[in-house]
């Protein structure tokens, strides 16, 4: 079949079951955007801004687990990608991205709107394609498409310039694929599955360190098999919230710089770590010197470069999760630890997330408290960055798998409004609330014309405390309580934006409301937005400060100690 | 050659010919912090692939992190760590030296000693072709240096393992990856 490299892309994409592109068009992909109605299979989502596109891909894959697709014209177009490509970078999650390039003559030349975007990228990118003819283009889709979504997922850059979307070839679909250097292992090894089977059986005190991994694998079930036979206490990473159920018997939380003290301290404690599908990121270890010290470390991940980079390596598994922890759950004995289980309970009793404060102020703590109860803990979350995405992951009481989305390699703010929208279009059938950052919510509002140009039903909770709030803490606890620009003396009216954009918008201010506004949010017909006027110099606790360890928590203030 | 140095180590990588490589790799190595005293790239034994030689600089998980983080690369196809077996290594070095009619003897006895060879002569100038591993090269620089070295060309390090080559590590083979894993 005779096409040009534009529609080449097209029948590609559709090859790869794609159903949702997220772009904004330029001069150089032009022509690729001009067959998009030749198929009307693929729908195109028209972002406000290229930044806006790549979260909402990333959204998009996080909340379905297939890869999400964005285009962006040469230049500027490309460059405004990068935040959204490293975001999805570090938390591991399969994008393909199509770029449109100047002609091949020009490349080089320093011609208008020429970047090099395969060289920005390099850094930030699974892999990265320059395409120089229309043949190349049904393989490098094909690769693309299987790089990012297998072994450990990640984004990968597809550039096509101009005339190579004009071009005309041959059209032929690959059956297989020519990647020698690539073949990651999923198998794990039969005789490491053996060895850390034997430590889960001499432990006495394990807990699981479950990780983003285990929602990438769909490791779901063989993770509930292993902390319910073995009966061993499931800590989750920030990003593994959602790979157990947070009202389950054994989930424990999550530990790190503002987890649960209880789960920081079960780690401390714990004799036998198994750590899955996770980096041990310094926001879990702070000082890796004195990092769970007393234990010893099954690590199981499909990237062999993340096992002994941070922590040394008792039994190191590499394997895809699901398919290493069917194995182990073979060989690990049913087993019951009374006393452990048990102890674990009491550090929970013992150190509240948060103590019971008899008072009227309005609490973001509360307000998502309120959300979750009101959602019955299964509603997908999105956040932004800061104290509300702590907050988030603290309070609301994940029920549901692969229930929250946030930025948590990268720390993106402004993630909160693409990616939510990426979220409710890859899954229309679920409740997507983003509990946005006063701040983060104002890099990215632009979307909001997105959402409601396709009346996309994102429901908002801007935790508006007039801060740059995690910032804020950091001045108030390190800095002596100088604010420098953190501070905004005039945020705009979020709720007149709202109505400028065309989405119901809505104000609270007192605890009293928050109940209703959040129900009346949700049975509006579309998008939706709340503008909580929170307590400005609300604190996260615990707090760990950066690069020290569990000794150094500091807990949450008794309700007397805040007044003052 | 200095004994406080951290240690090194050769590793050999296969790649694909194609354009980037070198960039995909260097770029990681800068990301990553790692030290490449030396590296050299020349085409393999197999068409559209080309095989690399690193001399890095680095203690033992330094160089564990390098190795996995080349398999990492999807152009790269297979890592060796060839310092950890018996391997034959090799650098060429062209060496202007000064020289006039009282040193040019005493010269080429070095260069015999070494066996090197005079590739080059000019009224007040040799060029010496010098083959050997780093500390040979080394060596004759040194020994040179009184003479006045004018201008020194190095290939970098290239290596071969002498046995049958079943200790690489390849990608597709489970048993190697049992042996990057029991290697920490
Ligand atoms: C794009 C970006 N810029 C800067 C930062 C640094 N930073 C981390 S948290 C934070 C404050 C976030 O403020 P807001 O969105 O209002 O959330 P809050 O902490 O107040 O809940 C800042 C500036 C960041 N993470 N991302
Ligand atoms: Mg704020």
């Amino acid at each position: 079949m005779q096409l040009t490299g534009g529609q080449m892309v097209c029948e590609s994409l559709i090859r790869e079951g794609v159903e949702v592109i997220f772009g904004i068009p330029g001069g150089a992909i032009l022509p690729l955007y001009q067959t998009l109605p030749e198929y009307p299979k693929l729908r195109h989502i028209l972002t406000r801004h290229e930044q806006g596109a790549s979260h909402a891909a990333d959204g998009y894959a996080r909340a379905t687990g297939r890869p999400g697709v964005a285009f962006a014209t040469s230049g500027p177009g490309a460059t405004n990608l990068v935040t959204g490509i490293t975001t999805a970078f570090m938390d591991s999650v399969p994008m393909v991205i199509v770029t449109g390039q100047v002609g091949r003559s020009a490349i080089g030349s320093d011609a208008f709107q020429e970047t090099d975007i395969t060289g920005i990228t390099l850094p930030i990118t699974k892999h990265n394609y320059l395409v120089m003819t229309a043949e190349e283009i049904p393989a490098v889709i094909n690769e693309a498409f299987h790089i990012a979504s297998t072994g450990r997922p990640g984004p990968v850059l597809v550039d096509i310039p101009k005339d190579v979307f004009e071009e005309m070839g041959e059209f032929e679909y690959p059956e297989k694929m020519d990647l020698p250097g690539y073949k990651p292992t999923v198998h794990g090894h039969p005789n490491q599955i053996r060895k850390a089977a034997k430590l889960i059986e001499e432990s006495e005190r394990p807990v699981i360190l479950a990780g983003h991994g285990v929602i990438i694998s769909k490791a779901y079930d063989e993770l509930m098999e292993l902390a319910e036979k073995a009966q061993i206490p499931v800590v989750t990473t920030f990003l593994g919230i959602g790979s157990f159920p947070d009202d389950h018997f054994l989930s424990v939380g999550m530990p790190g710089m503002h987890g649960a003290a209880y789960a920081s301290l079960a780690i401390d404690q714990a004799d036998l770590l198994i750590a899955l599908g996770m980096r041990f990121d310094d926001r879990i270890t702070g000082d890796t010197s004195k990092f769970a010290v007393n234990s010893k470390k099954i690590h199981i991940d499909i990237d062999p470069s993340e096992i002994g980079k941070n922590i040394p390596v008792d039994v190191p598994i590499v394997g895809d999760l699901k398919l290493v922890l069917k194995v182990l759950n073979e060989r690990v004995k049913p087993t019951t630890r009374v006393d452990w289980v048990q102890h674990v309970e009491d550090l929970k009793r013992d150190h509240p997330l948060m103590h019971e404060r008899d008072t009227d102020e309005l609490l973001p703590q509360h307000i998502i408290q309120q959300l979750s109860e009101l959602t019955d803990g299964r509603a997908i979350i999105v956040t932004g960055v800061g104290q509300h995405q702590m907050w988030a992951a603290q309070h609301y009481t994940f029920k549901e798998q692969c229930s929250l989305i946030s930025s948590g390699g990268a720390g993106t703010m402004g993630f909160e409004v693409p990616a939510a929208m990426g979220a409710q279009v890859g899954r229309p059938d679920k409740v997507v609330w983003s509990i946005a950052g006063d701040g983060g919510f104002q890099m990215t509002m632009s979307e909001l014309a997105t959402l409601a140009e396709n009346k996309i039903p994102v429901k908002f909770a801007i935790m508006n405390n007039g801060f740059l709030g995690m910032v804020r803490q950091w001045q108030q606890i390190f800095y002596e309580k100088s604010y420098v620009a953190t501070g905004y003396s005039r945020n705009p009216d979020f709720v007149k934006l709202a109505d400028a954009f065309g989405i119901y918008g809505a104000r609270v201010t007192e605890k009293s409301q928050v109940k209703s506004a959040i129900l009346k949010a949700m049975e509006h017909d579309g998008p939706a937005l709340i503008d909580f006027v929170v307590e400005q110099e609300e604190n996260v606790y615990p707090m760990i400060p950066s690069a020290t360890s569990v000794a150094s928590m500091i807990e949450e203030p008794k309700p007397e100690e805040i007044r003052q | 050659m200095t004994t406080t140095e951290s240690p090194k180590h050769t590793i050999t990588a296969l790649v694909e010919d194609k354009p980037g490589v070198l960039n995909r790799v260097s770029s990681m190595f800068r990301r990553r912090g790692y030290n490449i005293a030396s590296l050299a790239v020349g085409h393999s034994e197999i068409a559209n692939l080309s095989r690399m030689t690193f001399v890095v600089e680095g203690d033992e998980s330094t160089v564990e992190q390098v190795t996995k983080n080349l398999h990492k690369l999807v152009d790269v196809i297979k890592v060796s760590d060839v310092s950890i077996q018996n391997c034959v290594s090799r650098e060429l070095a062209l060496v202007r030296v000064r020289a006039n009619v009282q040193t040019r003897s005493e010269i080429m006895q070095i260069v015999d000693i070494f066996r090197a060879n005079i590739v080059d002569v000019a009224p007040d100038s040799l060029m010496i072709e010098v083959t050997g591993d780093e500390d040979k090269v080394d060596s004759l620089q040194n020994l040179l240096r009184s003479f006045g070295v004018l201008e020194v060309m190095r290939t970098g390090t290239i290596a071969m393992d002498r046995g049958l080559g079943d200790e690489q590590t390849d990608k597709d083979n489970s048993s190697s990856t049992h042996r990057m894993e029991s290697g920490l």
